[in-house]
This record gives structure tokens, C-alpha cells and sequence, in this order.
């Protein structure tokens, strides 16, 4: 044995032992989690349509259901995929242990599930803070931000600790998702209880303040949590999984700051003609619209990762799922700002087609790149040598896809539809519409958008029986998926 | 300083932080001279090794 | 290049990556938010505004906890189509006493920022609880449930902690709040105080009324003592758009 050797021997057997089994907790909740928002959201998208399903119960209305959707998609869900991501990139790209070891790691786990367990049971009982993506009561957020603190500080410990000297950038991303989210539920969510034993609070702000503030929370909650935290992933998990380096390392530096700068300005586009002052509805018209090139700006970095490789599409369907996701990605930051823009927010506000819009984000974008980091996580945390089956990925991919096209079509002809409608003049000069006749006339497209629920959610359980046949060990019998030239070269 | 003074403060700075930070990182992160440091950073998810193959 | 070196600095110091990201997403806020508090012409001078009444106040916690907000709006667009459907556009004043506010971001039903008086106390209690029997196409879920008991023994805890947070309730308003939120559900009863507590010289203004139709202080009485009042408040005949100029 050479020196040389040797000496990398020594250096391989000092490297760091990855701390993997909560991230394996956070990838089962993830996908739990999963199953139970869509699922939620099927349902409350059927009640919509067919309104006997409310049951005529207080607990099954739609008001108290869709923020358990809303929480159980993008706090559990997402906030599951995103912790359990960034514990596994930190550690990798710092070649570092998880700060903190089992205890911290295992508190932040038990303490995130209960966060979201107090918070859907609240809603069910109609304990709320009344304000849109941040419902939760004082006592819940109380304990969220006890939880928050925690992962910080592992997260930040990790990075503390690191081997490589410089930060990759995926954990400027995770960074700046975790720390603007500490800023922004603090703000939005300052509030004197009505007593110290009852869940009732009333906010500090009040009316147009309250307002602006709800939504520099909200379109920063979709700007720092469901873009920043992702992209996060993007970063990470589309080269490692290209097996190939992000397409311009500068360009992900000017993405960043460009991105954080500009977003945190874009909530009053919110609040377009209502009595929110012009000045601030026109601020935040503004950098929205210019929200528009840093975005394109990640998309192309993510996209161009693969140029030179773009045959993966067709070989690996998990690779299929990350790059759709950046692509809806772009769909969605370019509809985004062009929905920002007074006259065109003038029709499309208070109507689905600003629903259908956040989930072009949020099932195409957010949810697929998480199927994506899922789907790569699971055999290389439970040590399993591939997936049960690829052909099974390939399936809840198109499942999915079509659903979502389904659902954004039907709530973009519904929004649009609902918008002129409630504008429309008869040759008298009266309004043309009654109101009810503008819902009666949404009832097909909810049940398109229904339908297209239900696909989504189908795709999600072939994901959940993949990773339940991949962990018990199983290998599928199929024809693989191989380029001609990896089957010549093996030979 | 009240709030007013405080908000006076600082809206005469944002348009100024926003040229500054924008062309500030424009120009180091495409500085010719760092991009040979820069795009090796970008090949670190690569090197972390062992059980990577498995697909 | 001094600034390049700083970056150096920076992306190889988490301390320092923070500041960086903190100052980033602070200032943003500060510069945009702060103004509203500032500006004084944030919020226009109109006749007409006070504090809810305890019922009313009651109610509108039904209202929040219902989530009624997930479907219907309280903002009325200064067009010509939502003026000449829903009323006056909606004027930033006629939320100051809303924590948290209520404005919403979808008509999946029709807003409501001034269905005050539109309808029959009765209507509303009908509605509520069979909406399909009196609209036939409505997807409104039923409310019967709140045909139930109103609890509201720490009423005056509630008038309390929004004096907290600056809603201007006197110590008479929070010592008389459940005898105001009685009298104000039963025609019967003496109203003088709450009359003098709440309404101005229009009187229009403070509605008493036996708003569920029941014998009993239903859940149903507050929402729709609420609902009655959405959008009511401001005297319209003594405002003037051109000197609340925003």
C-alpha cells in the first residue's frame, strides 16, 4: 500500500458519521403527512361541488377544514420535507454531524408533530387566529417558536462545525427559509391571550395594518417557505442526482440575494384596490413584477444543470420529477407577477383563478420537487441498493401531472369565468349576474378540480406502496429504464 | 427617534441598499477572477462519496 | 475590490451570513410597514365609527371561529360593478377596530362588508341554517349548530384585552358588557345604557333586536347582530372621498 493511499485511508476513516435516523422519521412523516393534506383537500374541493358533504356538522365545515388542508399541505407536509432535506444536506455539504445528536434531533421531530397535531385539532374545534396560513392560536405558536428556536440552532451548529470552508449554497437557502420564517411568525402573530388558560387572543394590529402585515407574512410564508426552502433542495438534489455540478455556481449567488431582496417587498400585491394606501399597493406591484427575473434566473440555473445530460428525462423518472418541478416553478413566478399587476389583479382577485394559480406552485413546484428528494432519499437512508420500482415512479408521475393540469385548467376557466361574470352589464346597463348564478355556474370546474385532486392524491399512494415495498427490501421484476449506450458500456 | 423619523431614515435608503447590494454581488460573483473558486463550490454535493451510487 | 472580499468574508461566516440575510429581509419590512402607522392619512376621518358591542363582538369571534372568512370577503373594490353591487367601497377606517381584520382574499360567496340591514333577522337565521332553502344553488355549509347557547360570562375579558391592544373601550363599557350584550339581544329589555355607551346622535347605529328568534342568547343571536351591522357604522351623508384623499 502507498503512502498516498494510506494516508486517504486515515482520512476516510476519520470522516463524520452522518446522523440519518431522524432524518428517516422526517422523510415517513413527510410522506404521512402528505397523504392526509391531499387527502383533506380532495375533500374540502368535493364540498365545494357537492355541499351536503359538510355533513351538517360544526367540525366537517368547509371554514374549519380547508386550514387543516392549507397547514397539513405546506406546514406538514412541506415543513416535514424541508427540515428532513436540510438536516441531510447540512451534514453532507458540511461533512459534519447533525449539532445537537440524537436529543435535539429527536425533539425538534416530536415537537414539529405535535405543532401540527395541536394545530389541525384546534381548527376542528374552531380555535383560530382568523388570519389566512397562520391560524394557529397563541398557545400553538408559542410552542412552534420553542420548536424553531431548536432547529435553528441545529442547523446553524451544524454549519458552525463544518469541515468544507466554504457554505453551499443550498444552506444559504435552508438558512434564509428559517430565519425570515422566525421573523415573519413572530410579526404576524404578536397577540395578548384573553386569559392565560384559554386559547383566545386578540392580534396587537388592527384593520389596514393588520392587513399589510398579514400579507408581508403570507406572500413571504409562499416566498421563504414554499420558494426559498425548495430551491434549497433544487440546489442540493438536482446535481447530485444529475451527477453533475449546478449549471453556473455565480448565477445560484445572484439568485439568492436577488431573491430574499426582492420577495419580502411583494405582499401588498395582496391587497390591489383595497384600502390599503396606493403607494403601498403600487410598491408592492412593482417589485413583484421584478420578482419575475431572479425567479427565471434559479429556473434556468435548475434546468441547465442537466443541458449536455437532457436523456435522464427519459431514464429516470425521479429525475423526470425534480426538473417538472423547476419547470412549473417557472410557470408559476411567471404567472405570479403577471397576476400583480393591478388591472389584470382587478379580475382575477377574490376568484379561483388565484387558487389555481398557488397550486400550479404548490402541487407542480413544492410538491413535486419533494417527491423528487423523497424518492431519492429513501433507499440511500434505509441502505437499499434501488427503488422497488422505477416504473411505479414513472406512473405516479404522469398520474400526477395529469391532475395537476386538470386542476389548474379547470380553476383557470372557473377564475376567469367568475371574474367577467361578476362584471358583466346587460343592454340595460344592470348588472347581468346575481351572484348565486356565478357560483351555480362554477359547479363543473369544481368537479373537474375534484377529479384532478383525487389524481394527484392516487399518484401519492403508488409513492407511499414504492417506498413501503423499497424499505421492506423488495426489488420489482421490470424492465429497466437504460440509455443503449450505459447498457453497451456495462457490457 | 420616533417612528416617523425612523421610517424617513430608512426610505431614503432603500432604493441606494437595493443598487448597492444588487451590483455588489453581481460584480464579485462574476468578478473573472473568482469564477474558477466560485463553480468548484459547486461541485461539493458531488464529493460526498460512500453510498451515492445506488439508485 | 474591497466588496469582493467581504463576500469571501461572508459566505465562509455563518455570523455574518445572517446579518446579511436579516438586514436583507428587515429592512424590506421596516421601510414598507412602518408608514402605515405613520402616515396619518392611513386611515380617513368619517362620522359614525365606534367599538363592536359585546354581542356584536361575540358574534364576530362566531364568525372568525366558523371561518367564514375562507369564502367570503369583507373589501369592497372601488368599481363600478362591486359599488353597484355590494355598496359603498369599503374605507380603511371601517376596520380600525378589527383584530384580527377581516378581509379576505376569495368570493367563493358574496362579500359582505355591508350585508348589514340587506335582509330580515329572520332571513339570516333561516339561512344559517338551511342556506339551500332559501337559496336554492348555495354551497354554503349549514350552520345549525349555533342555534346553541351563546357562552359569554368573560365577555368583558374580551372588551378588556382589545382595550389592550387599543380599542378605545371605556372601564363603564367592560364593567356593563354582559348587561349590554343582554340587552342588546332582547327588544324587551332596558337598553338606555348601551344605547348611551355605543350609539351616536343617529341611534340608527346600535341595533337591538331579537336577532335568533329565540327565547334563549343563541350563538345564532350574536352572528347575526354581527352580520346586521357589517357596514352600517359610517355615516355616509357626512362623507366626502375628496378630503379622505389617500
Amino acid at each position: 500500500m502507498t503512502q498516498a493511499t494510506m494516508a486517504h485511508g486515515a482520512q476516510r476513516a476519520a470522516a463524520p458519521v452522518y446522523y440519518e435516523d431522524v432524518i428517516k422519521k422526517f422523510v415517513l412523516a413527510a410522506t404521512f403527512w402528505g397523504i392526509v393534506g391531499f387527502l383533506a383537500g380532495v375533500y374540502i374541493a368535493f364540498q365545494l361541488a357537492y355541499p351536503v358533504l359538510n355533513l351538517g356538522l360544526e367540525w366537517t365545515s368547509f371554514g374549519r377544514l380547508r386550514p387543516v388542508h392549507t397547514s397539513a399541505v405546506i406546514f406538514a407536509f412541506g415543513g416535514n420535507v424541508l427540515i428532513g432535506t436540510s438536516f441531510y444536506v447540512v451534514q453532507r455539504t458540511c461533512r459534519a454531524s447533525l449539532f445537537g445528536g440524537r436529543g435535539l434531533a429527536n425533539f425538534i421531530f416530536w415537537g414539529y408533530q405535535l405543532f401540527i397535531v395541536l394545530a389541525a385539532l384546534s381548527y376542528v374545534l374552531g380555535y383560530t387566529d382568523g388570519k389566512e396560513y397562520a391560524e394557529p392560536e397563541w398557545i400553538v405558536d408559542l410552542w412552534l417558536t420553542i420548536v424553531w428556536v431548536a432547529y435553528i440552532t441545529a442547523f446553524v451548529g451544524t454549519l458552525l462545525k463544518r469541515e468544507e470552508p466554504h457554505i453551499y449554497v443550498a444552506n444559504w437557502f435552508y438558512l434564509g427559509f428559517m430565519v425570515t420564517v422566525a421573523m415573519l411568525h413572530l410579526g404576524n402573530n404578536l397577540a395578548v391571550p384573553v386569559s392565560l388558560f384559554g386559547m383566545k387572543s386578540y392580534g396587537l394590529f388592527s384593520g389596514v395594518q393588520d392587513a399589510l402585515i398579514q400579507w408581508w407574512y403570507g406572500h413571504n410564508a409562499v416566498g421563504f417557505f414554499l420558494t426559498a426552502g425548495f430551491l434549497g433542495i433544487m440546489y442540493y438534489f438536482i446535481p447530485k442526482r444529475a451527477n453533475r455540478p449546478v449549471y453556473s455556481y455565480r448565477l445560484s449567488i445572484v439568485h439568492f440575494w436577488a431573491l430574499i431582496f426582492l420577495y419580502i417587498w411583494a405582499g401588498p400585491h395582496h391587497l390591489h384596490y383595497t384600502a390599503l394606501p396606493d403607494w403601498a399597493q403600487t410598491l408592492g406591484m412593482t417589485f413583484s413584477v421584478m420578482l419575475w427575473m431572479p425567479s427565471w434566473g434559479g429556473m434556468i440555473n435548475g434546468l441547465m444543470t442537466l443541458s449536455g445530460a437532457w436523456d435522464k428525462l427519459r431514464t429516470d423518472p425521479v429525475m423526470r420529477f425534480l426538473v417538472t418541478a423547476v419547470a412549473f416553478y417557472g410557470m408559476a413566478t411567471f404567472e405570479g407577477p403577471m397576476m400583480s399587476i393591478k388591472s389584470v389583479n382587478s379580475l382575477s382577485h377574490y376568484t379561483d383563478w388565484t387558487v389555481g394559480h398557488v397550486h400550479s406552485g404548490a402541487l407542480g413546484w413544492v410538491a413535486f420537487i419533494s417527491f423528487g428528494a423523497l424518492y431519492y432519499l429513501v433507499p440511500v437512508l434505509w441502505k437499499r441498493k434501488s427503488l422497488y420500482s422505477m416504473r411505479l415512479v414513472s406512473l405516479h408521475f404522469w398520474i400526477a401531472t395529469l391532475g395537476i393540469l386538470l386542476y389548474i385548467t379547470a380553476m383557470w376557466i372557473s377564475g376567469i369565468m367568475q371574474g367577467l361574470m361578476w362584471r358583466a352589464y346587460d343592454e340595460y346597463g344592470f348588472l347581468q349576474y346575481s351572484f348565486i348564478e356565478t357560483v351555480e355556474a362554477m359547479h363543473p370546474y369544481y368537479v373537474i378540480r375534484g377529479i384532478g385532486g383525487v389524481l394527484f392524491l392516487a399518484g401519492a399512494l403508488v409513492m407511499v406502496y414504492n417506498f413501503f415495498r423499497t424499505i421492506r427490501g423488495d426489488v420489482r421484476k421490470e424492465a429497466p429504464y437504460e440509455t443503449t449506450a450505459a447498457v453497451a458500456a456495462r457490457g | 427617534m420616533d417612528l416617523q423619523a425612523l421610517s424617513e431614515f430608512f426610505r431614503s435608503l432603500w432604493g441606494l441598499w437595493l443598487m448597492i447590494l444588487f451590483l455588489g454581488i453581481v460584480a464579485y460573483a462574476f468578478w473573472p477572477r473568482n469564477k474558477d473558486r466560485l463553480e468548484r463550490y459547486g461541485d461539493m454535493p458531488l464529493r460526498d462519496d460512500d453510498d451515492e451510487e445506488r439508485r | 475590490m474591497s466588496l469582493v472580499k467581504k463576500h469571501k468574508k461572508l459566505e465562509t461566516n455563518v455570523a455574518l451570513l445572517l446579518i446579511g440575510m436579516l438586514v436583507t429581509v428587515i429592512i424590506g419590512g421596516l421601510v414598507e410597514i412602518i408608514p402605515l402607522f405613520t402616515i396619518q392619512s392611513t386611515i380617513e376621518k368619517v362620522q359614525g365609527m365606534r367599538p363592536y358591542t359585546p354581542l356584536e363582538l361575540a358574534g364576530r369571534n362566531i364568525y372568525i371561529k366558523e371561518g367564514c372568512y375562507n369564502c367570503h370577503s369583507q373589501m369592497i373594490r372601488p368599481f363600478r360593478d362591486e359599488v353597484e353591487r355590494y355598496g359603498h367601497y369599503s374605507l380603511a377606517a371601517e376596520s380600525k377596530y378589527d383584530h384580527p381584520f377581516q378581509w379576505g382574499s376569495k368570493r367563493t360567496g358574496p362579500d359582505l362588508a355591508r350585508v348589514g340591514g340587506k335582509y330580515s333577522n329572520e332571513w339570516h337565521v333561516r339561512h344559517l341554517i338551511d342556506p339551500r332553502e332559501v337559496v336554492p344553488g348555495s354551497i354554503m355549509p349549514s350552520y345549525a349548530h349555533l342555534m346553541r347557547p351563546l357562552k359569554y360570562d368573560d365577555i368583558g375579558d374580551h372588551l378588556r384585552t382589545l382595550r389592550i391592544v387599543g380599542v378605545p373601550y371605556t372601564d363603564e363599557d367592560i364593567a356593563n358588557a354582559k348587561a349590554d350584550l343582554e340587552a342588546q339581544a332582547d327588544p324587551d329589555a332596558d337598553s338606555s345604557g348601551l344605547i348611551a355607551r355605543y350609539a351616536d346622535a343617529r341611534q340608527s347605529n346600535v341595533r337591538v333586536d331579537n336577532f335568533g328568534g329565540t327565547s334563549q342568547i343563541t350563538e345564532m343571536d350574536a352572528l347575526v347582530a354581527y352580520l346586521q351591522m357589517l357596514g352600517t357604522l359610517v355615516d355616509f351623508s357626512t362623507f366626502d372621498a375628496s378630503q379622505a384623499q389617500r
